[in-house]
């Protein structure tokens, strides 16, 4: 077997015998999905909770509401005195709060909160069931409930997770694994033989491509049956995609890790690279929630580009056309980091 | 016949303030076939110089040719030629034995099989074993079996033995002395005295960058005059001593040195500088605590030549 094949071997050896490794690569992200999918899993919005405060001198008008309200589908209602009403909603156990005024205005009035969408939605089916109740005869249009593909959060939160990925997997195991090589002396000792410099660099970026299709891969299957995620658009897009992604982090990697002399440095610098895309690249939530004065800086970072080139590919069912932007930005970044890193790579 | 190596007028300055002067005009011819051994204390310029020769350090100036050929001109050659095992050099735990040679195997175009390798440095039953599981001299000995696993006509070790137990050691000279039997090049550092009086045809002996001295361990002992030693320690409780002019004055002593309680004499025959001694403590009122005589070694050599010990600890 050639240099290059025996580098790039004892590469996947170091990694599959340690532990630890294999746990931050593929156990961390799958366990991070799935705690954010419990989390934010989405289901119908809940029955609104609607008091109806006891009026003691007239109990036939507080019961006629109950029972309107009760017959509305989807509220629950109870019937509490006034106290006990207040402290319900302030403590957001009950969502509004009908109390009867009879021979006044409406006949009742709605308690509720307007910062709290919960209650603004009770006090709206409170309004909305006692409408209908005062009007029997006007007929109720039919409703029917569709979900659209990709829109979950879940479908949202994946992709990002997947670029969180490759971007911690290209830094780290790029970066920090030169790094410790090098404290480690082992890339003297390399330096030390015929070794063609070339075949090392190569090793790791062969190791760390073929790491990057099973780390994805591996997600996508999870993710597949745990949350029924696919890839709707061009398949081959998005492996051109995850290809470019993982190809740009390792050369980011390896720029960090080529001067570092001792781990703590590496960590510092990739943690430097990496936290502030975790936070502006739209992986748990969008990009586009920034100002716009910072957009520029934003949509510059290659995990945006690539974050929007997986969404696009994954939830839009998009091809090759949503790919120049994405493979642009990575492209130049990955270029130039790969360029400089050789130009100052440190052996020893 | 063209010398494994040939240095001249070697020197390294690390840029730094002050400037550290690390090699210092520095000479060395290296015949092939001989085992030579660089010594002298941490810090004397040994490990630089020897990265200079192995083509991993630039020197400030200074001329270095390896088998003939210099690193400006001959990178790759040498390469292909040289076994290098390094100090300190942490190989992947979690590679075997046999894994990490092969590793080695694959960068020389020609070369010993791994399985060969590993049983010139006697690890065989370790071959399937992870390195994490390795003690410190099986290490060491992987280390020298990657240096050998690309059969090379010269070999360097940089402090080989440190910090080993002694049946490591012994190993570890059984493959220098294979490896010189096959007629290779090796050139060795050490602190240990013994182990360059053992396996070097020749030594240098380094100190502040400079060669102060260049033979073979015995043309050395006989340099620094007699073979013998004799170590005489005074008895603490008492005052009386013999003056240093008094010492060399006795019959065959060329040199002696005071250190605390204790004279080292260097002597050409004990049978007549003893009694001579012993004679002259007596007439003085000198107490003796403990009287040895011994051949004379590298360590006093050096002591000699510097007045300092090779190792501070020693």
């Amino acid at each position: 077997m050639s240099a290059l094949g025996h580098l790039t071997l004892a590469r996947f050896r170091e990694f599959v015998r340690e532990p630890a490794a294999l746990f931050w690569v593929y156990g961390f992200p799958l366990i991070l999905a799935t705690t954010l999918a419990m989390a934010f899993s989405e289901k119908p919005v809940p029955a609104s909770t609607v008091d109806v405060q006891l009026d003691p001198a007239n109990p036939g008008a507080t019961e006629a509401l109950r029972a309107k309200l009760a017959d509305a589908p989807g509220l629950k209602v109870e019937v509490h005195d006034e106290a006990t009403c207040r402290k319900r909603l302030r403590t957001s156990k009950a969502d509004a709060v009908v109390v009867p005024t009879p021979g006044r205005g409406a006949g009742h009035e709605y308690l509720f909160d307007e910062t709290r969408s919960e209650s603004v939605l009770g006090r709206n089916a409170a309004d909305r069931a006692l409408l209908r109740a005062a009007h029997p005869a006007d007929p109720v249009p039919e409703q029917r409930a569709v979900t659209e593909p990709g829109a979950r959060y879940i479908d949202f939160l994946i992709p990002g997770l997947l670029g969180m990925n490759l971007l911690g997997g290209g830094l780290f195991g790029v970066g920090f694994a030169v790094a410790d090589l090098r404290v480690r002396k082992l890339l003297k000792r390399f330096q030390a033989t015929p070794m063609r410099r070339s075949d090392f660099l190569l090793s790791i970026m062969l190791s760390r491509l073929v790491f990057t299709f099973v780390d994805v891969a591996l997600l996508l299957t999870v993710a597949h049956f745990a949350f029924d995620i696919r890839v709707r658009g061009n398949p081959l897009a998005f492996a051109a995609l995850v290809a470019a992604g993982g190809a740009t982090f390792a050369g980011l990697g390896l720029l960090i890790g080529s001067r570092a002399r001792t781990l703590e440095t590496a960590a510092g610098l990739l943690n430097a690279m990496m936290l502030p895309m975790y936070v502006l690249s739209g992986v748990f939530f969008a990009a586009s929630k920034f100002p716009d004065g910072m957009q520029w800086f934003v949509q510059a970072l290659p995990l945006t580009a690539l974050n929007d080139g997986l969404r696009a590919v994954m939830n839009d069912g998009a091809g090759w056309d949503a790919l120049p932007r994405p493979l642009l930005v990575l492209g130049l970044w990955g270029t130039l980091s790969f360029a400089v890193a050789l130009r100052i790579f440190r052996w020893r | 016949m063209i010398p494994a190596i040939r240095v001249r007028a070697l020197v390294k300055t690390y840029r730094a303030r002050p400037p550290v002067e690390a090699v210092r005009g520095l000479d060395l011819e290296v015949a092939v076939g001989e085992c030579f051994g660089l010594l002298g204390p941490n810090g004397a310029g040994k490990t630089t110089t020897l990265e200079i020769i192995e083509g991993l350090l630039d020197a400030t100036s200074g001329e270095v040719e390896v088998l003939g050929l210099t690193w400006a001109d001959g990178e790759a050659a040498i390469r292909q030629r040289i076994g290098i095992s390094l100090q300190e050099t942490r190989l992947s735990d979690k590679l075997t034995v046999r894994e990490t040679v092969a590793l080695f195997r694959s960068f020389y175009p020609s070369g010993l099989t791994p399985d060969e390798a590993i049983a010139r440095v006697g690890l065989e039953e370790k071959a399937k074993s992870y390195v994490e599981k390795l003690s410190g001299g099986q290490k060491q000995r992987l280390a020298v079996a990657t240096a050998l696993v690309g059969e090379p006509d010269l070999l360097f070790l940089d402090e080989p033995t440190t910090g080993l137990d002694p049946q490591s050691r012994r190993q570890l000279w059984d493959v220098i002395r294979a490896q010189k039997d096959r007629g290779r090049t090796v050139v060795v550092t050490t602190h240990y005295m013994d182990e360059a009086e053992r396996l070097c045809d020749r030594v240098a002996v380094v100190d502040y960058g400079k060669v102060i001295a260049l033979g073979s361990p015995a043309e050395l002992i006989a340099r620094v005059g007699g073979e013998h030693v004799i170590d005489l320690d005074y008895d603490p409780a008492t005052a009386a001593r013999l003056t240093s002019d008094q010492l060399v004055a006795l019959p065959t002593v060329t040199s002696s040195r005071e250190e605390g309680a204790r004279v080292t004499l260097t002597a050409g025959e004990p049978h007549r500088a003893l009694p001579a001694l012993l004679d002259a403590a007596r007439a003085t009122g000198a107490k003796i605590a403990g009287l040895t005589t011994r051949t004379a070694t590298l360590e006093d050599v050096f002591v000699t030549l510097t007045g300092r010990h090779l190792r501070s600890d020693s």
